[in-house]
């Protein structure tokens, strides 16, 4: 097993899903993943677009106490990008929920500052003086953005004092935000008589370039990269500059099988190469990239 | 409401300052700033001749150092910080939160402003900058409408500054990585979006192909307008559909709004473009001149002759207005 | 890096929609029978000048000094290669690009280039428009760009002309230029109007 020099074995955090899935898909898939996937906290809760939230509602409470008695450690996530005054206060809610919470800007942030708390990857925390300042107002794990490059995860591992640093490590990247609705705008909607158009792409719609390349992938407000980031041979180096959190992003693939992937590469049972072959196997929306990492274009796979 | 205009070199800086602006922004020729282009901004030298002839003539001088500092490279934020004070800058337009951090610990006294890079969009986010950092203004995202505008600035400690003219980012800025996604480099980290050393304009056949990172960003058949492929105005398929599925190449323009603005207690009107010429650069800023003079007076607005200045010859009031969403 | 393979043939006017406010023919053909070297040695003179007046003009380039810039005047017999290192600059003049392996081409009629070179244009405005095409290393324009737009390179500059009669000479210049520019139909909306900016 993996052991890092001062935070111990590196485990596995299942990031909230990003997209509109129909509620009783949703309420099923947490219900798995309490029962069979290997993952150490759940990071559960609408980051994208409040207009989804309604709907799970009536169940969220359920679905995160089935969690918790599966023994996983459950937080809260905080929308992205709070503007309507019920999505403020929302947001500020948050702070009572009883919860551990994980903030997505700075609405959030400053509802929270003093108490523990996690960092999403939306949140820019790009050098060691804004993780230092995070951490005095209670961060305690700092999910890094997926554009951060090996060069400068090195210097956060090493200047990191309270917080955990997390990586993003599969799923497709979340790239942007916008108040712009592109799912409703693609079908000639407007935003506010939307349909919830975006409930028919479950791993997101897809965007080709005009010579039919696989580019870009749209989620209401979010725009995603196409590529699926599947980090595997860099883990231990990773692990090695004081990473101890992967963070696996929610799709419509077997996620029980990518949690126990990883799960068994952390655990020395299964080499990089044969997580690579087996996340393959499992019908991902796209390929596999890995370049930002590597300082690259994030679209690219650096082997 | 202060006029702040954009200047990438010091003549852009003496022209903008001649044409009528209150206030100019400006960056260091590094990566401390977003627009770090080839050929633009300033040495420490220029910003102090540029900051001496703004001052002789009643202008004030922003210095933006809006990037996220590079992990183990902060020292050159913090030296851009020094230098700008040292040059006798009015404020510096800062978005990160260690930099802000360490800028108001460092200089107390220094005014800060909080960059759009920032992206706070919210009174609580906005009260808490300028709790925790002292911020005397904040930029806000284009992503608000005026109404919106309106109930921020009535919640919130400091002076609010809108973007009024020019390039319009479709995403909230500071929170997008399309460009490093298609090429490696982006705002946050390298100060640049699209960058033009990652951009390949080629003739094929009777269209004109314009590439970033070697993905096709749009294509333009003879006689139809160009743009520069900025990402989010390319031209994409989806579902066997060739669209602008983020927006159209369009420039911001509020001179229609500019009563509205004020009325939601707007401080300051900023018009994109540090990258444009003196010529969009003069053209522009006489405009607002003339429009903010006419506003305060209680004059008629003069009609906007802006429009062969935007891109793709087209203006939109963004995301001021609801249906742009 | 971009691609920067050139396209041998001149540019097809009509595909790229360039080409308002060309020379009238009588001119072109008329240019075509004169020598290059005088014109060479104009060019030359004028590069001088400018750079006696803003030695640190090119140091903007940075990177990009070391590359090699077609400037081609569509309308024109001849086209321009500049490359505009900081120490020991030239500017060459050939009838075709030919066998001239450029990082970066400029192409529009002389008098859009001649109005980018003194400010009267904005760049992008034209580019948009397509008065102007870019083909080659993008980022090597906008730096020359960048530092032609700081040099402020009034005509009368240009032209060696002393302080205090420049500004009078670069107003009767930008003046006659432009009755040209109307007569010859240049674009004329992203023009700044003459006179109201020094």
């Amino acid at each position: 097993m993996l052991e890092a020099r001062e935070t111990g074995a590196v485990s596995l955090t299942l990031g909230p899903v990003l997209f509109n899935w129909p509620t009783p898909m949703w309420t099923d898939f947490y219900a798995r993943i309490a029962d069979e996937a290997p993952v150490d906290r759940v990071v559960i809760g609408e980051v994208v677009c409040s207009k989804r939230s309604p709907f799970r509602m009536d169940v969220i409470s359920d679905v995160v106490e089935r969690l918790e008695r599966a023994g996983k450690e459950v937080a809260i996530s905080a929308l992205a990008l709070p503007t309507l005054k019920r999505e403020i206060a929302e947001v500020a809610g948050l702070a009572g929920c009883g919860h551990l919470v994980e903030i997505n800007d700075v609405t959030a942030l400053a509802a929270i500052a003093g108490t523990p708390h996690l960092v999403g990857p939306l949140v820019n925390v790009y050098n060691e003086e804004t993780l230092a300042e995070l951490e005095s107002l209670g961060s305690v794990t700092v999910s890094l953005s997926p554009e951060l490059p090996l060069s400068s995860i090195a210097i956060l591992g090493a200047a990191r004092r309270k917080a955990d640093l997390e990586i993003f490590a599969f799923g497709r990247a979340p790239l942007a935000i916008s108040a712009r609705c592109y799912h409703a705008r693609a079908h000639g909607l407007p935003k506010d008589g939307c349909k919830y158009v975006c409930e028919q792409d479950l791993d997101g719609l897809e965007v080709e370039t005009l010579d039919g390349q696989s580019f870009l992938a749209v989620n209401g407000v979010q725009t995603l990269g196409s590529g699926v980031t599947v980090l595997g041979q860099e883990i231990s180096q990773l692990h090695a500059m004081g990473v101890s959190r992967l963070r696996l992003s929610p799709h419509t693939c077997d996620m029980v099988a990518v949690a126990n992937a990883y799960h068994d590469l952390l655990d020395g049972r299964l080499a990089w190469s044969e997580l690579a072959s087996t996340i393959e196997a499992l019908n991902l929306p796209a390929g596999i990239v890995n370049g930002y990492l590597h300082g690259k274009s994030g679209a690219v796979n650096v082997s | 409401m202060e006029l702040v205009c954009p200047a990438g070199t010091p003549s852009a800086l003496r022209t903008a300052v001649d044409a009528g602006a209150d206030a100019v922004y400006c960056g260091f020729r590094d990566e401390t700033n977003a627009r770090n282009f080839p050929g633009l901004n300033f040495t420490p030298q220029e910003l102090a001749q540029g900051v001496a002839y703004a001052h002789d003539r009643g202008a004030k001088v922003l210095v933006a150092i809006n990037t996220f500092a590079r992990a183990g490279g902060t020292n050159l934020w913090h030296r851009a910080v020094a230098q700008a004070i040292e040059a006798r800058a009015d404020a510096l337009i800062l978005a990160d939160l260690g930099l802000l951090a360490w800028a108001s610990r460092a200089y107390p006294a220094q005014r800060l402003h909080l960059s759009v890079q920032a992206a706070a969009a919210t009174p609580p986010a906005i009260r808490f900058y300028a709790e925790r950092y002292g911020i005397k203004r904040v930029v806000l995202p284009r992503v608000l409408t005026v109404n919106e505008i309106a109930g921020i600035v009535a919640e919130i400690p400091c002076e609010a500054e809108v973007f009024a003219f020019g390039g319009l980012c479709v995403m909230t800025e500071g929170r997008c990585l399309l460009s490093s996604y298609a090429t490696g480099e982006s705002p946050n980290m390298n100060g640049v979006c699209s960058p033009a050393a990652h951009v390949d304009y080629r003739q094929e056949g009777t269209t004109l192909a314009a590439r970033l990172g070697g993905f096709t960003i749009d294509r333009y058949s003879a006689g139809q307008p160009a743009a520069y492929p900025t990402l989010c105005k390319g031209t994409f398929m989806v579902d066997g559909k060739a669209n602008h599925i983020f927006e159209e190449p369009t420039s911001l323009n509020v001179l229609e709004i500019l009563p509205a603005l004020k009325a939601a207690g707007v401080s300051a009107l900023k018009i994109e473009g540090r990258q444009r010429g003196k010529a969009y650069l003069a053209a522009v800023v006489r405009q607002f001149r003339s429009a903010l003079d006419a506003l305060e007076a209680g004059r008629t607005l003069p009609a906007s002759t802006l429009g062969a200045l935007t891109e793709g010859g087209r203006e939109t009031t963004g995301a001021y207005k609801k249906t742009w969403r | 890096m971009v691609d920067m393979a050139p396209s041998s043939s001149g540019v097809p006017n009509a595909a790229f929609g360039i080409g308002k406010g060309s020379l009238p023919w009588p001119i072109a053909t008329f240019m075509s029978t004169l020598p290059l070297a005088p014109l060479e040695i104009a060019g030359n003179q004028v590069l001088r000048t400018a750079l006696d007046c803003r030695p640190g003009m090119f140091s903007r380039l940075d990177v990009y000094s070391g590359k090699l810039f077609a400037i081609d005047p569509v309308d024109c017999p001849f086209v321009f290669l500049l490359e505009p290192r900081v120490e020991n600059p030239s500017l060459r003049v050939r009838t075709s690009l030919d066998g001239v392996s450029w990082d970066a081409r400029i192409s529009a009629v002389m008098l859009v280039l001649l109005g980018l070179l003194d400010g009267t244009y904005d760049g992008d405005a034209l580019f948009f428009t397509r008065d102007l095409v870019i083909e080659g290393d993008t980022a090597a324009v906008l730096a020359l760009r960048n530092a032609i737009e700081d040099a402020e390179l009034d005509p009368g500059l240009l032209l060696g002309a002393p302080n205090l009669a420049a500004p009078i000479v670069s107003g009767s210049i930008r003046r006659a230029a432009n009755v040209m520019r109307r007569l010859l139909g240049a674009p004329t909306s992203a023009q700044v109007p003459v006179g109201t900016f020094p």
